[in-house]
């Protein structure tokens, strides 16, 4: 009895030093991330001079500027909102699978897989092709939020049963999803003129390409509240585990905190396909090696899944732009084409522990 | 003074009727055990009691109050539960899993007890040296153990158990009971689902029997343990025998009774 409590402070220690580690790596790779694709691309330029481009920027007099004549153009009208906006897309998908995870028990809902992105992207489309623009810049954003909580509603009420979330059924769930948006994208693809198809199919490759400091604008507000919701509602989120019933026991109100959690999903994922379409699997893979390198529980699970999923599309991002010369591959592609294969060890894996899921 | 009260409790689903005017006290100090063939309505008094079930007519009230008046916060500071079913989403370990247990203490003055609570509870429940494994891969005696110390942790006045000794072997169905009734002496009102007779005969101070919905009978276990009430409520002869000190209950075993078809 006596030796459990001296015992006590140690893993506490251990547990605070291991979340300031791995967040703070987390979040030192994410910086670095950031400054080498911002200096990479068709124009090279080195991590110095983006360093010291983005220092003058904020009034420090300190290190080089780039050399090249359009350096600084290229970098804060192109590169800077397009890094940015994909560390931004990353951190609210990673964070917004983390909460979908939580809420279904279920390790793989995703808002890709479940169709919630593409729930969100119908309703972008049909901004698109309507040539909707009765609230400006966010006129997309809005529509991509009630898109994705209308189909985030509709996969919650048809894949719950008894308070669990079979594998099965949420597949099946998301395959029923998929059908509906993608006989909805093909119908606004036959009703646009080829402006409005091509950027629809652009929305469901999925790209980074474009990204403007104006739509940054727009994502930025809705990713920093998502995550800081999220971050509210993570602790609570680990009661969920024990099941419906034993989480009320618990004292979790567990209607409230659903229904909230639905929303707040539905706000990340809207911000993250309102301008760069769907990209799947960030939401499934990001979280999954967080919880192998750090465990379950959701009060780390939830921020290091932001910065994660920030530091695998900038990266993922860096990639497609420069495997190819002069091409900008489609991310949404690039993502499914890792996260696929992933996705079959998952279900694997869970064969194996017959649902002892980890 | 009660710790819960319920009057008049019926429950319906789907229109077949579940539980039927059914009142139960449980008093602060006593362990009343609730026992009855399968499908006497246990759990779902249970969960009536729990706050999981709505009765379809009459009232629960917890420390005077109507449960349906307490916030899901405030409840589980007045009551814990062990479900007859444990389950987790994730690999937790069980030391996080007894944590969880706290959270309706969190941000009050309470909540400074939390180690000393977890660590009492986890000792009392025999999972101490289980702290560091995870959860999912448990047995399912292990499992029901860490979700008995997980209720201890929660240190409510009412404590609420649905067969938690199933899973058990025979010293952890004893330890068990045996810390409810310490639980209870303590000053804790504890309901219990139990299925072994003898153990409730040995535990409890109340012995409620169910049948079909209805209480047959509600007293200490030498009143209620009776071989003609068991035998027609179990639509088997029960033998009841003192051992010891202890009432028995022992099912009569005729040899044969229903012969299997020959060939």
């Amino acid at each position: 009895m006596s030796a459990t409590v001296v015992d006590r402070p140690r893993p506490a220690i251990r547990a605070v030093a291991g979340r300031v580690g791995l967040l703070g790596g987390l979040g030192i790779a994410l910086l670095v991330a950031l400054v080498f694709a911002a200096g990479h691309g068709q124009l090279d330029i080195p991590p110095s001079e983006v360093l010291g481009s983005v220092l003058h920027r904020i009034g420090i007099d300190l290190g080089p500027l780039p050399h090249h004549p359009q350096g600084e153009n290229t970098l804060w009208q192109v590169r800077f909102p397009r890094v940015v906006m994909a560390a931004l897309a990353g951190a609210c998908l990673a964070t917004a699978g983390a909460l979908m995870q939580g809420v279904f028990g279920n390790p793989l809902a995703e808002p890709g897989i479940v169709g919630v992105s593409a729930g969100a992207a119908v309703a972008a489309a049909t901004v698109i092709v309507f040539e909707w623009t009765f609230a400006g810049t966010w006129t997309i954003a809005i529509c991509a939020f009630v898109g994705g909580l209308v189909t985030t509603l509709l996969v919650y009420v048809t894949s719950r049963d008894g308070g669990r979330t079979e594998v099965v059924t949420l597949v099946l769930t998301g395959i029923a999803v998929t059908a509906m948006t993608s006989a909805a994208l093909a119908f606004l693809m036959f009703l646009g003129d080829t402006q409005a198809r091509e950027e629809i199919v652009f929305w469901t490759l999925g790209s980074l390409n474009g990204s403007r400091w104006e739509y940054v604008g727009v994502v930025f507000p809705m990713a920093v509240a998502g995550i800081v919701a999220a971050m509210v509602l993570a602790p609570k989120l680990d009661l969920l585990a024990l099941g419906d019933r034993a989480a009320r026991h618990v004292g979790v109100d567990v209607e409230r905190l659903r229904l909230s959690i639905i929303v707040v999903v539905a706000v990340l994922t809207a911000a993250a396909v309102a301008f760069c379409g769907i990209i799947s699997f960030i939401g499934l893979v990001v979280p999954h090696l967080i919880r192998m390198i750090a465990g379950p529980g959701h009060r780390l699970l939830v921020p290091a899944s932001a910065l994660g999923g920030a530091l695998l599309l900038v990266l993922a991002d860096l990639w497609a732009r420069t495997l190819v010369d002069y091409a900008d591959l489609p991310i949404g592609m690039l993502t499914a084409l890792v996260g696929g294969p992933f996705f079959f060890w998952l279900i694997r894996r869970a064969r194996k522990t017959a649902g002892g899921w980890a | 003074m009660t710790a819960m009260t319920a009057r008049g409790v019926s429950v319906a689903f789907d229109g077949t009727p579940i539980l039927t005017d059914v009142d139960l006290d449980v008093r602060p100090g006593e362990v009343v055990a609730l026992v009855g063939p399968n499908g006497a309505g246990k759990s779902t008094l249970l969960a009536v009691l729990a706050g999981d079930v709505e009765p379809t007519t009459g009232r629960v009230t917890l420390e005077d109050r109507d449960l349906g008046a307490y916030p899901a916060r405030e409840l589980a500071r007045h009551r814990a539960v062990q479900l007859q079913k444990q389950s987790l989403a994730f690999g937790f370990r069980v030391a996080e899993v007894v944590r969880m247990g706290r959270t309706p203490w969190h941000r009050t003055e309470r909540e400074d007890d939390d180690e000393r609570v977890i660590a009492e509870s986890m000792e009392r429940a025999d999972v101490v040296e289980l702290a560091e494994r995870l959860f999912p891969t448990l047995s399912g005696g292990e499992q029901a153990r860490t979700s008995f110390a997980r209720l201890l942790a929660q240190a409510t006045p009412v404590l609420m158990l649905d067969e938690p000794t199933a899973a058990l072997d025979i010293r952890h169905q004893e330890s068990l009971l045996a810390v409810a009734s310490e639980a209870a002496s303590a000053g804790a009102g504890v309901v219990v689902v139990l299925h072994d007779l003898s153990l409730a005969a040995a535990y409890a101070d109340r012995i409620c029997v169910l049948s079909h919905g209805t209480v047959r009978a509600d007293g200490p276990p030498a009143e209620v343990l009776t071989s003609e009430l068991l035998s027609e409520v179990y639509a088997h002869p029960v033998d009841v025998i003192e051992h010891d000190g202890n009432l028995l209950v022992v099912p009569v075993r005729v040899k044969g009774a229903v012969p299997w078809p020959a060939g």
